[in-house]
């Protein structure tokens, strides 16, 4: 596809628009005490060029979005996406996860603790999403106060082992069940508001949370936090500091891989199909005779669950919990994960997991840009690919006539 | 009774800020049905335009009232043409996706503004210069409400009701409220629907700069996570008076605002978000169609 005349035209009319628009934040600094101007022009070209060149990148996008759907109305097959046809082809599954397990065995071993302790995170950051794929992609309900949950599930722990030295073992299922508690609180009273509400409420309710965290000094200590929690025991023994990482190491992949067969088994279960269901049709879904409220409420309390687990989880790790790690934005990273990894989907969501986590780690030049890409790259598949990197494969059967008849 | 009376004007000169923003949500809400999860960001580009603008002209050594003018000029036509290109970008795409594909793009979209804001300008709070100047008529009652505030009410009223007569008799307004209603037979009849929506950004986009502006100049710093809470209380209020009609909206605005002002005067300053977030959460359980809007079944 070559550039004609009127497209370059259109470029250069697009990245006029856009010098204009960014010109007064892009390119003047002021420092008002001193009443200095600092005119940033290069800016302004960088601003020029760039989107120059993206309004061509989005128009193709643009252009190979609609051709495909026309593509797909016609009946002509869609290619699978790469990640699908590595996925479904034998010959590359049982060397590929062979070779998983034994980078997943040696990895701490390997690296070193700071790199184990990334990969925590970024672990407990697929358990998360997997937990938020519940109510966000298979219920289709937008929670964006997610982080309320894990809030809950680490300051149970924070406070539990503060005040009665209770360990990690015991307070990990106290953790899930206060999890599904607040869970199904919150859930009461808002799970019969539509779609958008519900969003904006669950919003709120994550700030409060957060308030209620900060300026209760006497019950959660305030903006400082609790200090000093216990690191996991391993059978009442008290590990060092970088056995204890590794140990935590591999609770966090049995718990990966206990969400991951959760989360499986949920899906094709009887609630699971009406959670689907619900998501694409709610007056058809209580038509067939489903409890909407009954299930939409499993739906929040099961993820919520999963918060208030790898909410202990953090706790354990980081030894310290304060209300700032529980802003909005937390909740949004959770979502933008399953947004990218493809609502419903698994793997989607582990992949995208590890790539949202561990990229912003390794190129540390970028890590300041973190959350601006998090908001375009949330822009820019709900644009252009709403299904996500890894397309939850839908159920679907074909109709095969008879030959005989 | 001075302080019940201080407060009282404080949650209205509060209220009608917070108006000023719920009306862009609630004309978005009443044309697409999304929440328009950018609109606190476009407040407050608003608000750091007019900054930027103002201090520049203050070095260059303008007069206060022409740097006044200018700074809200300034303010309302960026935010109007961020307004804009926000919709061109991110909704305009999705216009017949399923309804929780634009919300999550509006949602990255706010990270994306605050963010950009936050990496071109800076994190801190930012002084504000005092752009409207005291009254010297005014001085007996400034004790009960500063001249910022007295600007602040009558600005929106003003506002308020040029709004009211663009809606009600003009061509465009016309056109916005027949989109409202039925977007495919508005289209039938002749209304060039995409312009419409358009100009409903750059409207609600104008009300929120001005809005920014005058928040800005009365509480005298700003920095780029002014807008996301602003957006959120404004929404409370948009939702409080029901979402998609815009005397529902003030109204909502000017409830929130006592609320919030009397309930930090008389209980504590601590909680002052949690009552605008517990306020949300009781209206939309007892009555989620909001004090003015009216709820609708929905067909099959």
């Amino acid at each position: 596809m070559m550039p004609t005349l009127s497209e370059i035209k259109k470029s250069f009319l697009v990245s006029l628009w856009f010098m204009f628009l960014t010109f007064p934040i892009m390119v003047i600094r002021v420092n008002t005490t001193e009443k200095l101007v600092l005119w940033r022009w290069e800016n302004m070209a960088y601003m020029g060029i760039g989107s120059f060149l993206l309004s061509f990148v989005w128009r193709y996008m643009l252009w190979r979005k609609e051709t495909g759907k026309k593509d797909s109305e016609s009946g002509t097959l869609q290619l699978p996406s790469f990640f699908e046809r590595i996925l479904s082809d034998r010959r590359y599954i049982v060397p590929a996860t062979a070779a998983g397990i034994a980078l997943v065995a040696i990895f701490p071993f390997v690296m070193d603790t700071y790199q184990t302790n990334i990969m925590i995170t970024a672990l407990m950051y697929i358990v998360l999403g997997l937990g938020l794929n519940i109510v966000v992609g298979l219920a289709g309900l937008l929670d964006l106060g997610y982080v309320a949950f894990y809030a809950v599930g680490a300051y149970t722990y924070g406070l539990l082992n503060h005040h009665f030295g209770l360990g990690f073992w015991t307070v990990l299922p106290i953790g899930a069940v206060m999890g599904a508690f607040f869970g199904i609180l919150l859930g009461f009273p808002v799970l019969r508001l539509r779609g958008d509400y519900l969003a904006i409420v669950t919003l709120g309710f994550g700030e409060i949370i957060r308030l209620i965290l900060e300026n209760w000094n006497e019950f959660s200590f305030g903006p400082s936090g609790i200090a000093q929690i216990a690191r996991p025991s391993l059978f009442g023994i008290q590990l060092s500091l970088s056995s204890s990482i590794i140990y935590l190491y591999f609770v966090m992949i049995g718990m990966v891989l206990f969400t991951i067969f959760v989360v499986n088994r949920l899906q094709n279960s009887r609630i699971g199909r009406a959670w689907i269901a619900l998501r694409e049709d709610e007056v058809a879904c209580q038509a067939m005779g489903i409890d909407k409220t009954r299930t939409k409420l499993t739906a929040f309390a099961l993820g919520a669950t999963w918060a208030g687990m790898v909410g202990v989880i953090f706790a354990a790790k980081t030894t310290f919990i304060n209300p700032a790690s529980f802003t909005f934005l937390e909740s949004a990273m959770i979502l933008a994960i399953v947004v990218l990894g493809g609502m419903g989907s698994i793997v989607g969501v582990s992949i995208a997991a590890l790539i949202l986590i561990l990229l912003p780690e390794y190129l540390r030049a970028f890590s300041e840009f973190r959350m601006l890409i998090f908001g375009a790259i949330m822009v820019i598949m709900m644009v252009f690919r709403p299904q996500g990197i890894v397309a939850n494969v839908r159920r679907s059967y074909k109709f095969q006539p008879d030959k005989h008849s | 009774m001075e302080y019940f009376f201080e407060l009282f004007l404080g949650g209205l000169t509060r209220g009608s800020i917070y108006a000023l923003i719920a009306l862009g949500y609630t004309m978005v809400y009443g044309i697409i049905e999304l929440i328009n999860f950018a609109h606190g960001e476009i407040y407050m580009i608003g608000a750091f335009t007019a900054l930027i603008v103002a201090s520049v002209l203050t070095v260059m050594g303008l007069n206060e009232f022409a740097i006044l003018v200018l700074a809200s000029i300034a303010a309302a036509v960026y935010s109007a043409a961020y307004g804009y290109t926000v919709e061109k970008i991110a909704y305009k795409p999705l216009r017949h996706a399923p309804r929780l594909s634009p919300l999550i793009s509006a949602i990255g979209m706010s990270i994306f503004l605050q963010n950009y804001v936050l990496l071109a300008q800076t994190s801190d709070f930012l002084p504000f210069p005092s752009l409207i100047p005291d009254f010297e008529f005014w001085e007996p009652y400034s004790h009960l409400l500063r001249s910022t505030q007295l600007v602040i009410l009558v600005t929106t009223t003003v506002i308020m009701v040029l709004l009211t007569l663009l809606i009600k008799y003009t061509k465009i307004g016309k056109a916005m409220r027949a989109t409202a209603q039925d977007r495919s037979m508005a289209m039938l009849v002749g209304v060039n629907v995409n312009q419409v929506i358009s100009m409903t950004f750059v409207i609600g986009s104008c009300l929120a700069a001005v809005g920014g502006v005058l928040i800005a100049s009365h509480i005298g710093q700003i920095n780029f996570f002014i807008g996301f809470i602003a957006g959120i209380k404004a929404f409370t209020a948009a939702v409080l008076g029901g979402v998609g009609s815009i005397p529902g909206a003030v109204l909502g605005s000017l409830i929130l605002g006592l609320t919030e002002s009397f309930a930090t005067g008389y209980v504590s300053s601590d909680y002052e978000d949690v009552f605008a977030f517990a306020l949300l959460v009781l209206i939309l359980i007892f009555r989620p169609a909001g004090l003015l809007g009216r709820s609708t079944m929905q067909k099959v």
